[in-house]
């Protein structure tokens, strides 16, 4: 294939491991290899670079160390939040409800539809506005005497749109459940803060912030009883059992740190390069909408819906241009069903399957951007051209 | 400089893998593709079934994969889910259902692979689209495309091509249609593709078991209803367990014991009535053809000779066949021939070239 150039548009499926990240692994691997719950100095030394890595981590969310908990992945400390909070609050008699929103990720919906299909929980989905906003007042509104868990995305990944997380938490507060989010795709250029955010348990993943990929970690506040999402050995303070991933840990920590002590820069450049990616589709593409929330989306997500377009064929034509992106969640590829987020937001079948999501990262140029905007236009017109299947 | 640029339809076997090596190896910016097309949902009724008949699975898409990561090609996958259960599996159900013997085949080739994904390569800028298919194509003087038999005859596929176009022809390629079986096997050796043991891939991909019985009872209950099993003559010899369960011609498995054996001539959906006869009156002489497709792109002005087959593996029967208006033939074949199953594709052959081909509308008895 000769391709003119590659464009990666898709820093919301994943990012490049910062170099500065991989430098303050590396010595985990070969040198400081130790299992962590060892007696001896191997084991010490291994210990003292997670509780290390556990207590950066802590000092940007705003909590404690003994607050964080290390994960696989933020599906893993998804999984943990909800089935954990859920189980927990079954065995004390502390109720048995569970209410989400329908654009949370599948991490979320698919557990809260096993804890209701499998484990008999009751699962209320609170519905969105048009830019997937979830209003706190439906939120009060939905939680009953017997809710256990609030569980809503801090930013959503396929559409960017910011939830009114502190509202939620307090509507969740006023009725006495517990306030879960996934963070995942906030993580990185959001305020992190779990006081000001009111949260009790927070999700977050390190490859979406230049760390590696296979590590996350879960805000869990203090006092709060989670039945382990994995059991065994007993690390995590019996909440996630498993051998520590010592360097995957430290990665994590390291590459949150950099995030946020360079978020300003970075979020300024994302917003310019997205806005330019916004005018610029919207100027050149018909029967094209932005979706998501116009203001109170994430600083690097531009993503639209183009009516009777096939978003999965508009992909690959963009591929063999050079530029790789996103239909929505790069966890659905190849499936003919629209997206449930863009459904959620009212748009009928004839948009929804048309969906483009282009997020721009550190290594994004305003060439990138230029190329970006020289080749979509044709692209859409081109698949639109073909229909949509079915 | 690349040269023209192709999409190979790939189905991670053995020879839509080689298709794709040999135009790399001639110099084609090749680009793989694979359809997702409908096929029964096994886990959700939790039926065994035999995965090599199915075609998409999560092994043969992960088979494809490979091949084009080998191969150092781009890959994706197209669904069509929606419109091959539409068009392909819907008519196939809806032939049964009204006596005929559908290859499904035929129309997947015609409205799937040289439509739909042919659309999809050209929007892509694709010159050509190219198949695994046992055929060739060569040019005529005329700047037509001509359709011709694989050089392994065992394995020709030209069958369920003869209902391309030219202006489909004009965009495809064959490229295994030049050898033998057992060359591509070698080739794939060479090429170092991973598929080279791999069985050959069935008719009715889309069935979880192969067994179209089962899938029509399942699918269109309606379809399959028992009724009386009778002589050309109306005489009721017995109970038949429903006309799509049996196929033209077959005479295991009637349940029926008569003086001598007996044969299924036709299926008869009006009175839901399975006709059966002696081998004396199993042959017939004519065929009527609908749907007409001449690969030259137009009917030939006066009755022509040629070799025709009645499906896919049958011989092909020396037969004269007369345009008529409407997209139809008449075609009388110089010997009585059995088991004409209407439903079926009725292919026409000058030696080696297809002419073209129609669907199997009735036999007829014109002795």
């Amino acid at each position: 294939m000769s391709l003119s150039r590659t464009v990666y548009l898709d820093y919301a499926a994943t990012t490049p491991v910062d170099p500065r990240v991989l430098e303050a692994m590396l010595p985990f691997f070969t040198e400081t290899y130790g299992n962590p719950s060892s007696i001896h100095r191997f084991g010490r030394a291994a210990e003292q670079a997670v509780e290390d890595a556990r207590e950066r981590v802590a000092r940007i969310l705003g909590c404690t160390p003994g607050e964080i908990v290390f994960t696989s992945c933020g599906s893993e400390s998804d999984n943990l939040a909800l089935r954990g909070a859920m189980l927990t609050a079954r065995r004390d008699g502390r109720g048995q409800h569970l209410v989400t929103s329908p654009v949370e990720h599948s991490a979320v919906t698919q557990t809260a539809h096993q804890l209701a299909e499998l484990l008999g929980f009751a699962v209320t989905q609170v519905p969105v506005d048009r830019h997937a906003r979830v209003d706190p007042v439906e939120v009060a509104r939905a939680c009953r005497e017997d809710t256990t868990l609030v569980s809503v995305m801090y930013a959503n990944n396929e559409v960017g749109t910011v939830q009114p997380l502190a509202a939620i938490a307090a509507a969740a507060h006023q009725h006495g459940a517990l306030m879960h989010t996934d963070a995942v795709q906030a993580a990185g250029q959001l305020p992190l803060d779990v006081r000001t955010l009111g949260v009790d348990l927070l999700a977050i993943s390190a490859h979406k912030f230049y760390g590696p990929k296979g590590i996350g970690a879960l805000y869990v506040r203090n006092g709060i009883a989670l039945a382990p999402s994995q059991s065994g050995g007993g690390q995590e303070n019996g909440r996630r059992a498993g051998t520590h991933n010592v360097a995957f840990i430290v990665g994590l920590a390291r590459a949150l740190e950099i995030a946020y002590e360079e978020a300003a820069r970075h979020n300024a450049h994302y917003q310019q390069l997205r806005d330019r990616l916004i005018d610029g589709i919207l100027a050149s593409v018909p029967d094209a909408q932005l979706t998501g929330h116009p203001r109170e989306r994430l600083p690097n997500n531009a993503s639209f819906v183009f009516q009777h377009v096939d978003g999965n064929a508009l992909l690959m034509h963009l591929d063999l241009k050079g530029i790789a992106a996103s239909s929505g969640s790069a966890c659905k590829v190849g499936s003919p069903e629209p997206s449930a987020v863009l459904l959620s937001m009212g748009f009928d079948r004839t948009w929804a399957l048309g969906g483009l999501r282009l997020t721009v990262g550190r290594h994004t140029t305003d060439e990138d951007i230029d190329y970006a905007l020289e080749v979509i236009p044709d692209a859409v017109e081109r698949v639109r051209k073909l229909g949509v299947a079915g | 400089m690349p040269g023209p640029r192709v999409v190979v339809a790939m189905s991670g076997g053995v020879d839509s893998s080689v298709a794709a090596a040999l135009l790399i190896e001639q110099g084609y910016e090749v680009i793989g593709m694979m359809l997702r097309l409908w096929a029964e949902d096994v886990t959700a009724e939790g039926q065994a079934c035999d995965t090599h008949n199915r075609c998409c699975t999560p092994d043969q898409l992960r088979d494809a994969r490979r091949v084009a990561d080998l191969l150092g090609i781009p890959f994706y996958v197209l669904d069509t889910r929606e419109v091959f259960r539409q068009q392909i599996v819907q008519r196939f159900i809806d032939g049964y259902a009204s006596g005929l013997t559908p290859n499904p085949c035929l129309a997947c080739n015609r409205h799937i692979r040289f439509t739909h994904l042919l659309n999809h390569a050209l929007a892509l800028d694709a010159e050509y689209l190219a198949t695994g298919h046992y055929a060739r194509l060569q040019r005529a003087d005329d700047g037509r495309i001509e359709l011709l038999k694989g050089i392994d005859e065992s394995k020709d596929q030209s069958y369920v091509l003869s209902v391309l176009r030219q202006e489909q022809l004009r965009h495809a390629l064959f490229p295994v249609g030049g050898y033998h079986k057992t060359e591509v096997r070698d080739l794939a050796q060479r090429f170092g593709l991973p598929v080279a043991s791999k069985h050959d891939s069935q008719d009715l991909c889309f069935l979880a078991d192969g067994n179209y019985r089962r899938f029509l009872r399942q699918y269109a209950p309606d379809a399959v209803r028992p009724g009386p099993i009778m002589t050309t003559a109306g005489d009721i010899l017995g109970q038949h367990t429903g006309l799509p369960d049996y196929t033209i011609g077959q005479r295991k498995g009637l349940g029926i014991s008569y003086a001598e054996p007996l044969y299924v001539l036709a299926k008869d959906t009006a009175r839901n009535a399975l006709i059966v006869g002696t081998i004396a009156e199993l042959g017939q002489t004519a065929l009527a053809a609908r749907d007409v497709n001449w690969i030259s792109g137009e009917p030939p002005a006066e009755p022509l000779r040629a070799e025709v087959k009645i499906r896919y593996k049958a011989r092909p029967a020396a037969a004269t066949v007369t345009p008529l208006p409407g997209d139809r033939v008449h075609v009388r074949f110089d010997a009585p021939l059995r088991d004409i199953a209407p439903g079926q594709g009725a292919v026409f052959y000058d030696g080696d070239r297809c002419l073209g081909g129609g669907i199997i509308e009735q036999a007829l008895d014109e002795s």
